[in-house]
């Protein structure tokens, strides 16, 4: 029952899928003992900050049906809003507090502005519009070089608790350091899951119906009598909004931000690709995208390494499992993943399920 | 005299470069059922969709309870009190039985906020709505999707409904099934117009029958006259009723 109201009456409904996502959730929480070292800490990181800012864009594409190049464009807008705030105000949570506001309050302005100006044209006009408006802000940000950093970014300190330095206590827990790094990394973790279960809630909500219902076909849905605009603008804005706290969360996490690590086109594709991947138009699909796209980027690599070193004596496979030609395998693994679930894993996954039951 | 409840005047509506609707005049008087006939091209839909805004009129007027609707947009249309039953059936086939009719009753948020009383009835019109109350709408048949349609625009009290061709496609016993409701609507006073071509089904149902041809009403009168005329019918339809019995 609990369990059902925290998940907003949205269940997962498929085993396979509760399980894939308990082993996702557990994996998280248990990173810092389960999987010492940086990287590992890292992977985990960025899956939390991936999973709310492929979910915030789930809400518009998979959900409402619009497609937007403009997500990153809020994702730097939240690190940057960070990053300039703890930079000018200095390592506080006022800063921080600072950074998120002013942040929200521009993403919030600017994707009511793009909504109300844009959302009234056909899709391709409303794509191409905000790919205008993000590849200018990602320009403004590296022009504004005083203010931004340029294209070097923005290295600044965190609020001590947040900080490497700070020390719980002395003797480590199971081996680990109690610092504040893993402070950082729990909090990021909590705010994820916080965030995530909103979204659900707002999905589940009659609000998050009548986005369905656009999406699936706006004309009927204004015949039903939804001013189809206004939800769709409210949409653009929500999202926006959950994009730019996972841009703040990067931005705390990396303790730095600059325009290839928040506003580059290359994340906008990277997160198109988890949504597809994951499943459009379920929340629980950007949970299992991000987490399997984030992973097969960082250890697809060393995975290629070790196969390609028990290959030395197989010249042609050697050659092509090198790690060197990791994009490639990336992109054979992606197309395969698309041909293999055209409505992405979590919908495999429940048709699957329904066909059981 | 009492005004009737709906009233086109000399309605143009224009798609595109394409003149539709020629100077359409319709009334469609309150508690009827009024049946719109014609052959396919004749301008029956765009008639209902110009009703809803979804392809505003260039020029006439559509007054609804006397209210001009011309300057409003669909949804402030809806909002008045016209449900519209649209050809395709108009489902959300991604969303649930439960969630269609959810998103018909503006007012609800959950089923227990909708009149329970009203459901029960339109469960005892479509029983197969309540069996199929979790499944998405689109895994429903054709003639139980037509039923949600229907069920979707009576979920709560409105004044009109508009429905566009409800026997296309359908099996003979479902079209049964359909005249059933129909008749059992009709007694709770709601005003309906409806657009089809099976002229047998239109004359089970039909008050009052408008006749279209080339984007104008050619023929307005009672159903009861156009069944009984089989002249009549010959010359506006091509067809007689004997024929299709």
């Amino acid at each position: 029952m609990i369990f059902n109201r925290l998940l907003s009456g949205d269940l997962p409904r498929s085993r396979v899928l509760m399980v894939v996502l308990i082993a996702i959730l557990a994996g998280l929480v248990l990173t810092p003992f389960a999987f010492p070292g940086a990287k590992a800490l890292n992977v985990a990181a960025k899956i939390c900050i991936f999973i709310v800012l492929v979910a915030s864009f789930d809400l518009l594409l998979g959900y409402t049906g619009i497609v937007s190049f403009a997500h990153t464009m809020f994702f730097g807008i939240g690190a940057y809003g960070v990053a300039i705030a703890l930079t000018r105000i200095g390592p506080s949570w006022t800063g921080v507090a600072v950074g998120v506001t002013a942040a929200l309050l521009l993403s919030l302005g600017l994707s009511l502005v793009i909504g109300l100006f844009s959302l009234r044209v056909k899709a391709m006009f409303y794509a191409m519009i905000t790919l205008a408006v993000a590849t200018a802000f990602q320009t403004l940000a590296s022009q504004l070089s005083e203010f931004t950093g340029g294209e070097d970014g923005l290295t600044f300190k965190v609020p001590e608790l947040l900080s490497p330095g700070f020390s719980l206590s002395e003797q480590p827990f199971l081996g680990v350091s109690l610092d504040g790094r893993l402070i950082s990394f729990y909090l990021l973790v909590a705010v994820t899951v916080v965030l995530f279960l909103l979204m659900l809630r707002i999905v589940n909500s009659p609000f998050g119906r009548v986005l369905q219902a656009i999406r699936e076909n706006a004309f009927r849905a204004e015949a039903l009598g939804y001013q189809t605009v206004v939800y769709r603008t409210w949409s653009n804005v929500l999202s926006a909004a959950f994009a730019t706290l996972a841009g703040a969360l990067l931005a705390l996490w990396l303790r730095y931000n600059g325009p290839d690590t928040s506003l580059s086109f290359e994340i906008m594709i990277d997160i198109l690709l988890m949504v597809v991947i994951g499943g459009m138009g379920t929340l629980y699909g950007s949970v299992i995208g991000a987490t399997l796209f984030i992973i097969v980027q960082n250890y697809l690599q060393d995975l290629m390494k070790f196969a390609s070193d028990g290959m030395s004596k197989v010249p042609l496979l050697r050659d092509l499992l090198h790690p060197d030609r990791w994009l490639l395998w990336l992109g054979i693994l992606f197309i395969l993943s698309i041909y293999r679930f055209p409505t992405g894993i979590v919908g495999k996954l429940r048709t699957k399920a329904r066909g059981h039951s | 005299m009492t005004v009737p409840l709906l009233q086109l005047e000399g309605v143009h509506t224009h798609i595109g470069a394409y003149h539709i609707l020629h100077g359409v005049d319709l009334q469609v008087e309150r508690g009827e059922l009024t049946v719109l006939l014609g052959r396919n091209g004749a301008g029956k839909t765009t008639t209902l969709r110009t009703i809803m805004g979804l392809w505003p009129a260039s020029s006439g007027y559509v007054r609804f309870d006397g209210e001009a609707l011309n300057a409003l947009t669909t949804p402030e249309i809806a909002r008045r009190g016209i449900s519209y039953v649209p050809e395709n059936m108009g489902i959300f086939g991604e969303l649930t039985v439960r969630e269609n009719m959810l998103l018909a009753a503006r007012g609800a948020k959950r089923i227990e906020d909708m009149d329970a009383a009203r459901l029960d009835w339109i469960f005892g019109l479509f029983p197969a709505l309540k069996r199929f109350w979790q499944h998405p709408a689109g895994l429903l048949s054709g003639g139980q999707k037509q039923m949600l349609a229907v069920a979707r625009s009576i979920i709560e009290p409105r004044q009109l409904l508009l429905i566009d061709e409800p026997s296309k496609g359908l099996a003979p016993a479902i079209i049964q099934n359909m005249i059933v409701a129909f008749r059992e609507l009709k007694q709770t006073d709601t005003t309906i117009l409806l657009v089809e071509q099976n002229f047998n089904f239109a004359r089970q149902l039909g008050d009052k029958v408008a006749v279209m041809d080339g984007g104008r009403i050619v023929h307005a009168g009672t159903m009861a006259e156009l069944a009984g005329d089989e002249g009549l019918q010959q010359r506006l339809l091509g067809l007689s009723l004997a024929a299709h019995q």
